[in-house]
């Protein structure tokens, strides 16, 4: 399904080159329920920007359902993007003047799926999601935990094979968040590769398999913690500072 | 992405911000409504000179005395010369040319008209018959000069109607003497209304026989000869002819002949290019806009990069990102030219009620330059608002807070 193979990726950062992600080999089979943990700079988001392909390995090579997906253009990596894949972010980010029902549209209409078909497809989600009775309000008027159903919702409107979650609990109380992780792993059990990055080990815990990343490489796999005393310094260093 | 649903997508993200949507249309607008409205104006005043000049006649030549040429210093500036009168027996001679239908001979003079107590300045015309027809004139009461011998003096006179007003209020007119300088005259007929034409007021003067005219001035020159040749195309040959008979009658060429056509071209011609002046200078006000409505989506990309990258992260390719910034400079400047053009139409009623005599209206040709020059810039301006858009890099994008 998904398969890295040495997959490097560097930053300049003025004239100094910074590696974000150095050597990574990761093989994640469909259907597969992974979380990604490591402190932050570690690399983890990188990481998941390029299994989503919203960036581009600096060396290496990126297979995803078996097609060699390292050196697409931009426009077909937006194709890939817009039918395997659905985000999940920390920040929900909801485009704030629209309502519930046409953010859970919004990569329908980017597809340019028929207006009918979208409108059943969006009804049902909400349904799925308990949103039917939220579909006119805008995102400021939703609680976080209602706002981050949304987002999943839409992340998942395309029925994409892979969903990528970035902390997605991050801006939420843990009793939200668990009913958010709740509603991303009835989604594994419809055969959606579910990847969750985050720095909370009892959200990482729950994953059935459990990567940890330090400083752009990956350390261990499922507890097994392949440990490396790191300086300080370096870690700071690993993820740039890209605002 | 479906068109329509680029076209909601845009009014939407319109709609977020409609402040700004506003102004900008708002901006647009007035350009558009300025282009529309003063070459509007421009061409309502080339329509009224046009107008103005038909008026006086169709197929008219003016024939008047002097040469217009520069000739540099010739005897008779050094003799103090002044150009030989153009007499009546000049005037009959034109009618000699078969190029030419009908003449009236012109005298000007100002005098005293008096009425019992009632007296004031007045223009005294002295002309013939034929003037009625060749000036487009029209009656209202009575009748014209008689027909016949021009060379009689008889004391007979047609009044302008607002002189006849004021000389005789409601009374009737028609048979009642009034006094013109040291002779009286019997009024024989009234003009009907005609108001101001070439600065030239039909309805203050009083018509007199040309003879009787120049009895009254101790004279023997014309002012001018309205000569009206018998077709459009036999125009110049009627021009030809008046020179030639006159320059054969004066043994030199001494006078001036014009033809209405030769100066309604001028100024068609000036006034064509006054509008186009105009409409230029209004133009640049569209041009304004236009850079207005590259800082608005300018704005719009930097307040919406999140909303960009996660348009990318939901599989938006480039080109889809810049035709929805497209479609929404493209709605504003649409909307906005429109408003412009109801407001242009609206700015020119509101000129006609207040001209009424002044034709003003848009040619077509200005109105599809302003809406095409609105829409044009507003598509041109946004370019580089979309691309920069287009080529947000989606994982900064996102990062951004």
């Amino acid at each position: 399904m998904i398969r890295l193979e040495n997959v490097s990726r560097i930053f300049a950062v003025g004239d100094q080159q910074v590696a974000a992600l150095r050597g990574i080999d990761l093989n994640i089979a469909a259907g597969d329920y992974v979380s990604i943990m490591g402190p932050s700079g570690s690399g983890k988001s990188t990481l998941l920007n390029l299994i989503g392909l919203l960036d581009r390995p600096s060396s290496g090579t990126y297979r995803l359902d078996g097609g060699d997906v390292t050196d697409l253009s931009d426009e077909q990596q937006a194709k890939v993007r817009s039918e395997k894949v659905g985000f999940v972010f920390q920040a929900f980010h909801l485009v704030p003047r629209l309502t519930a029902a046409m953010n859970i549209e919004l990569p329908l209409i980017l597809a340019g799926i028929p207006a009918d078909e979208r409108k059943a497809r969006v009804e049902e989600l909400m349904e799925n999601y308990g949103l039917t009775d939220r579909a006119d309000h805008r995102p400021d008027q939703l609680s976080g935990g209602q706002r981050q159903r949304v987002a999943i919702a839409r992340a998942t409107s395309m029925r994409p094979t892979v969903l990528l979650a970035d902390e997605p609990t991050g801006n939420l109380d843990q009793a939200t968040g668990k009913e958010v992780m709740n509603l991303l792993e009835q989604l594994v059990a419809q055969q959606v590769t579910l990847i969750v990055v985050t720095h909370d080990p009892i959200i990482g815990g729950r994953a059935a398999r459990q990567v940890r990343m330090v400083d752009g490489q990956i350390t261990g796999e499922t507890g097994q913690f392949v440990g490396r005393a790191m300086p300080a310094e370096t870690e700071r260093r690993a993820e740039p500072d890209l605002r | 992405m479906k068109f329509v649903d680029v076209v909601q997508f845009a009014s939407g993200s319109l709609r977020g911000s409609r402040t700004r949507a506003l102004l900008m249309m708002l901006a647009m607008s007035i350009g558009v409504a300025a282009v529309v409205v003063l070459t509007g104006l421009g061409e309502g005043a080339r329509r009224y000179v046009v107008n103005q000049f038909s008026s006086l006649g169709t197929n008219l030549l003016i024939v008047f005395p002097g040469r217009t040429e520069t000739t540099g210093f010739g005897p008779g500036m050094l003799l103090g010369q002044i150009p030989r009168e153009i007499t009546l027996d000049d005037a009959q001679a034109l009618l000699r040319s078969r190029a030419i239908g009908r003449i009236a001979p012109l005298t000007v003079g100002a005098s005293q008209i008096s009425r019992d107590a009632l007296n004031r300045e007045v223009a005294v015309l002295g002309s013939t018959a034929d003037l009625l027809e060749v000036r487009h004139m029209s009656i209202g009461q009575g009748q014209f000069l008689p027909a016949g011998d021009v060379y009689s003096s008889e004391s007979v006179c047609v009044l302008g109607a607002k002189l006849k007003r004021e000389l005789f209020g409601q009374q009737n007119a028609i048979g009642a003497w009034v006094r013109l300088g040291d002779r009286r005259f019997r009024v024989i007929g009234v003009l009907a209304i005609q108001g101001e034409s070439m600065g030239f007021n039909t309805d203050e003067i009083v018509i007199v026989p040309v003879a009787s005219a120049h009895m009254l001035f101790n004279t023997s020159g014309l002012f001018r000869i309205l000569v009206e040749a018998k077709s459009r195309d036999t125009i110049e040959r009627a021009k030809q002819d008046a020179e030639q008979i006159l320059s054969g009658r004066h043994g030199e060429r001494d006078v001036t002949v014009i033809t209405q056509d030769a100066v309604l071209a001028t100024f068609d011609r000036i006034l064509r290019a006054l509008t186009l002046a105009v409409a230029g200078i209004a133009a640049i006000s569209l041009a304004v806009a236009g850079i207005l409505i590259m800082n608005v989506m300018l704005i719009a990309v930097s307040q919406r990069v999140r909303e960009i990258g996660l348009l990318k992260a939901l599989g938006a390719p480039a080109a889809q990102i810049r035709n929805l910034f497209f479609a929404e400079a493209i709605l504003l400047s649409g909307i906005g030219s429109v408003a412009g053009l109801i407001l242009g139409e609206i700015g020119t009623r509101v000129i006609a009620q207040i001209y009424p005599a002044l034709p003003v209206s848009a040619p077509w040709w200005a109105v599809l330059a302003a809406f095409g020059t609105a829409l044009g810039t507003g598509i041109l301006f946004s370019v580089w608002p979309a691309r920069r858009a287009a080529r947000l890099d989606p994982v900064m994008a996102l990062a951004r807070s």
